[in-house]
């Protein structure tokens, strides 16, 4: 009826591309946010956990009798205890084949396997009365050996963690894409290689894990108020280990302080919680301090890679080769397992370029360690660091410039739809687009210039560029073969309400990226009212529609496309109900402003607000037989592509001290092709925050551990995360390469920051260190590992 | 030793008594025993920042501070200084120019950013940079945190000096 779906986002009073103000964010900077901590109950009760100061050991008795005696306390719960009313869960995916783990329990029954693992359960009336009586409680340890090292977790003498599953490998996978073979051994082939290393970080959220779990006998229904940016899959995870039906567990997830992946797992002391909140029959809460949260909030990105590359002299690259190890900690983390990041690794290296050869390998083992899992921008910083190391090392050695030999590299634009050698299918990306733009935004060229002539003075900077590949918006491929319940589709209900506002529901969620924000421009847009006029709810099973939730960057392309056409269904409804009450064919009708136009002459004929009380309170006077549904839901989940992919270059430019080791970030610039962009500020902000996140993690993050597997790097005074005055001005700038799979066409933004910035960082410090013969690949990188490169120490 | 202590102390502008722990943070007291929970708690040991609120007219870490060292003290906390409309402009250019996301950081922020804009009417980036630099936000990346603290010194101030 109104032409190409694609012009309803074009249309007059669009809300897409233009930066609309958050409506949450009033009321955030007043400090009246709804954080779970900031939630109280009648009869509420805290539960602190008693957590496993050994990596490794066997519990051989609690003794719990003074801690039950201490004041407030209402219950101690041990794991065995705990175990009667809770079910253990084994995180794997049938697709991933051969993953295997144990089962876990929420509290540790016979054996702690990570230092941090709870073990025992105080439930009190406060929080500080909860952690007294924990302290009073001992156990009877009889330590066992731990295995802290990746590279010797298979070798024959090392214990294997779980004796039923033989040995220590989770998972193991190789790909061969094209001839490598034959591609390295070409001739004219200049060989590079070399070892990366991305060092073991975490999310480090600011508001740490959260939930607060209230069982009531009365209904026999548990709501839960959780801090998750995954509130189905939440709800199916209590009812099916606490043994509910679905319908009697309730998610509710307010305010979220932080997530990045971290809040999309299933955490043992959060399911405890529940579990107890059920036992006593009143709501139980818990939220993880800082402390607690490092030992206990999953971590990623503990991989070594050891990979290779073949160029020939003229700049063209053949193949890569890239053989990754990664350790997880005890157990794959349920229900997205511990093996997707290393399988991200295989699907993603040597992804922006055209090549005739790869072959990659990942081995996943068990450590006693903290669980790895997906975090931010899963596998990409990884797979970019040694994809965009590769091509630096390459360029040297053929004394190419690091800006030319991308140029000649990089999949054309105008080659899509393609497959890659790992076989991921591309519809449709920008490689040359975006990093003309980069080197444009940057002024590359000045910035070589600079370069040189500072070079003469003693003083060493460069100039680091990653091109990047971001999977986003997953179909079923994902999780969903994998027999994993966890949505790939999501739904929007948009309803006209008497007043002419519409009040919207989504299944995805908001942890601070705009998610609300973005979801009433779009339905704005496709009903036509002011942006202001549309209210959203969002994380709230019990009223949303159901839904997978936000991560993986899929609340923009498919919470975003499955509200465009609830909104669009509901402007058809409005317009039948105006077309009989202004004896007007529907088609001839518009709306705009939240008034219904003529179409053609954009005269005002009905304001939504009368079509609205005439509706609701008179629908006396309308035709007997005419439909009067104002409200309307949709469902979108992508169906043509497992994965949409999005691209973009990022640049670094810094100071490398040569007498210190420091670094110095001078700045920093993006450029990503997202798709259709709704809301440039909120995108320009998902990309800046992501780089910051990439930049800790390359220069600063690390849990490092000792050879005993006990975390060293447990407060934030000695883990450190990127703070203001370290950090550079970023420079972001867009090209937009719309998906075709959705007629609103975004693709997704929430990782690419992430993705492309290590590689960025290392890139610029191995250019500024380039004179002297020395080179950093393993991330962190610190002042200490500078100055070891540079022979300084 | 009773291990309770009598406070009297005034919280945005109101005045309260109470008998607390002698161990309870200012943080604690001020979210657990008043219910403002604009206030955060990001670390418990100093280092975030997310619990800066004002004590006798410096900001401070309510996480490194006793309850019961306010005794007589005046604490002005992320409520009542909305209320008062002292930080309007602060949070109005947060608004504007999306200086937060999820939104935990943002109250500390905003304290320790108004007590810049005391002293300092017109800091430069670099400035705004290293004084917000003791307040840990995970999300934005500071960029336009830094930004929204220049426009509301503009805005407040006029333009900065050349
Ligand atoms: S909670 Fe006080 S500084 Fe972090
Ligand atoms: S806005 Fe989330 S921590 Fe700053």
């Amino acid at each position: 009826m109104t032409g190409s779906p694609l012009s309803e986002i074009d249309r007059p009073n669009s809300y897409i591309g233009r930066s609309v103000p958050r409506p949450n964010a009033r009321r955030l900077v007043a400090g009246r946010g709804a954080y779970v901590d900031d939630l109280r109950l009648p009869r509420m009760a805290h539960v602190a956990f008693l957590r496993s100061p050994h990596a490794h050991a066997r519990i051989l008795a609690i003794h719990a009798e003074e801690a039950r005696r201490a004041p407030g306390v209402i219950r101690v719960v041990t794991g065995r205890e705990l175990a009667a009313h809770c079910t253990p869960w084994v995180g794997v995916l049938h697709h991933l084949k051969g993953l295997k783990s144990a089962p876990q329990h929420a509290m540790a029954v016979d054996r702690a396997c990570w230092q941090g693992e709870p073990v025992c359960a105080v439930v009190a009336r406060s929080r500080a009365e909860a952690e007294d009586a924990a302290a009073l409680i001992r156990v009877d340890w009889e330590e066992l050996p731990a295995v802290t090292d990746m590279e010797t977790a298979l070798d024959p003498a090392t214990p294997v963690i779980h004796p039923d599953l033989g040995d220590n490998l989770a998972f193991r996978r190789e790909h061969v894409g094209g001839d490598p073979d034959a591609a390295f051994a070409d001739p004219e082939a200049v060989v590079v290689e070399a070892t990366f290393h991305t060092g073991r970080h975490t999310g480090v959220c600011l508001e740490g894990r959260s939930i607060l779990a209230d069982w009531n006998p009365a209904e026999e229904r548990l709501t839960v108020y959780q801090s998750t940016q995954a509130p189905h899959m939440m709800q199916t995870v209590f009812a099916r280990h606490l043994g509910l039906r679905e319908g009697q567990v309730r998610v509710v997830c307010k305010d979220v302080g932080g997530s990045y992946g971290i809040k999309v797992h299933v955490y043992p002391d959060e399911v405890a919680t529940a579990a107890l909140s059920k036992m006593l029959g009143r709501p139980v809460k818990f939220v993880a301090d800082r402390i607690e949260g490092m030992v206990s909030d999953i971590h990623a990105r503990d991989h070594r890679l050891r990979a290779r590359a073949a160029v020939r002299r003229d700049g063209t690259l053949l193949a890569m080769e890239v053989d990754d190890l990664t350790g997880i900690g005890p157990y794959s983390v349920y229900p997205r397992t511990s093996a997707v990041e290393g399988n991200q690794v295989v699907n993603l290296c040597g992804g922006p370029y055209v090549l005739k050869g790869y072959r990659a390998k990942t081995t996943v083992v068990f450590q006693n360690k903290t669980p790895t899992c997906q975090y931010r921008a899963v596998g990409h910083p990884i797979a970019t660091a040694v994809t965009e190391g590769l091509v630096d090392l390459a360029a040297e050695a053929i004394g190419m410039d690091p800006a030319e030999i991308r140029r000649r590299n990089l999949i054309p634009d105008d080659a899509y739809p393609c497959t890659s050698l790992s076989g991921m299918r591309f519809e449709a990306l920008s490689h040359h687009k975006c990093l003309a733009r980069l080197l444009e935004m940057m002024d590359y060229e000045r910035l070589r210039a600079e370069q040189a002539e500072l070079r003469k003075h003693g003083i060493h900077r460069g100039i680091g560029l990653a091109c990047f590949i971001e999977l986003t918006n997953p179909s079923p491929f994902m999780y969903g073969i994998g027999g994993a319940r966890i949505s790939a589709m999501d739904g929007a209900t948009v309803r006209l309400d008497p007043d002419g506002s519409l009040a919207v529901a989504s299944g995805v969620t908001e942890q601070g990226q705009g998610t609300e924000a973005i979801l009433a421009q779009i339905a704005a847009t496709a009903v036509g009212v002011p942006v202001e006029r549309v209210r959203v709810v969002t994380g709230d099973t019990e009223v949303t529609p159901y839904g997978g939730g936000t991560w993986a960057s899929r609340g923009a392309g498919i919470g975003g496309e499955a509200m465009l056409q609830a909104g669009l269904a509901l402007k058809e409804g409005i317009l039948a109900v105006a077309g009989a009450m202004l004896q007007a064919r529907p088609e001839t009708l518009d709306i705009r402003g939240g008034v219904v136009v003529d179409r053609a002459s954009g005269a005002e004929r009905l304001p939504l607000e009368e079509l609205g009380r005439v509706v609701y309170f008179r629908g006396d006077t309308l035709p007997r037989d005419l439909p009067r549904e104002l409200v309307a839901t949709r469902h979108w989940t992508p169906k043509e592509y497992p994965f949409c992919f999005t691209n973009g270059a990022q640049a670094s430019y810094l100071e490398v001290d040569v007498e210190t080791g420091f670094v110095r970030l001078l700045g920093h610039w993006c450029v990503e092709d997202c798709g259709t962009v709704i809301n440039p500020m909120l995108v320009e902000e998902q990309i800046r925050g992501g780089v910051v996140q990439g930049i800790g993690g390359a220069l600063f993050e690390h849990c490092v551990y000792s050879p005993e597997g006990q975390l060293l790097s447990g407060s934030l005074a000695d883990y450190l995360v990127p703070m203001s005055g370290e950090m550079p001005d970023i420079h972001v700038g867009h090209v937009e390469t719309p998906t075709r799979e959705s007629a609103l066409g975004a693709k997704g933004a929430g990782e690419a920051g992430t993705a492309g910035a290590p590689a960025a960082v290392q890139n610029a410090i191995n250019d500024a260190l380039r004179p002297f013969g020395a080179r950093v690949l393993a991330q962190p990188f610190t002042p200490a590992r500078i100055l070891a490169a540079l022979g300084r120490i | 030793m009773d291990r309770f202590v009598a406070i009297r102390l005034t919280v945005n502008g109101e005045p309260v008594e109470a008998r607390v722990d002698a161990r309870l943070h200012l943080v604690d007291f001020l979210r657990e025993q008043l219910d403002l929970t604009g206030s955060h708690v990001g670390c418990e040991h100093g280092v975030c920042g997310a619990c800066t609120i004002r004590v006798n007219g410096e900001i401070v870490r309510g996480c490194l501070m006793l309850a019961a060292q306010c005794d007589g003290a005046e604490v002005w906390t992320i409520e009542g200084l909305t209320e008062t409309g002292e930080i309007a402009a602060l949070q109005e250019a947060f608004v504007a120019r999306n200086a937060l996301q999820c939104g935990f950081c943002t109250p500390g922020m905003l304290v320790a950013a108004a007590e810049l804009l005391r002293r300092e009417p017109r800091p430069s980036r670099e400035r705004i940079r290293d004084w917000l630099g003791g307040n840990y936000c995970r999300c934005t990346g500071y960029h336009a945190i830094v930004d929204a603290v220049e426009q509301a010194a503009a805005a407040l101030h006029g333009a900065p000096a050349e």
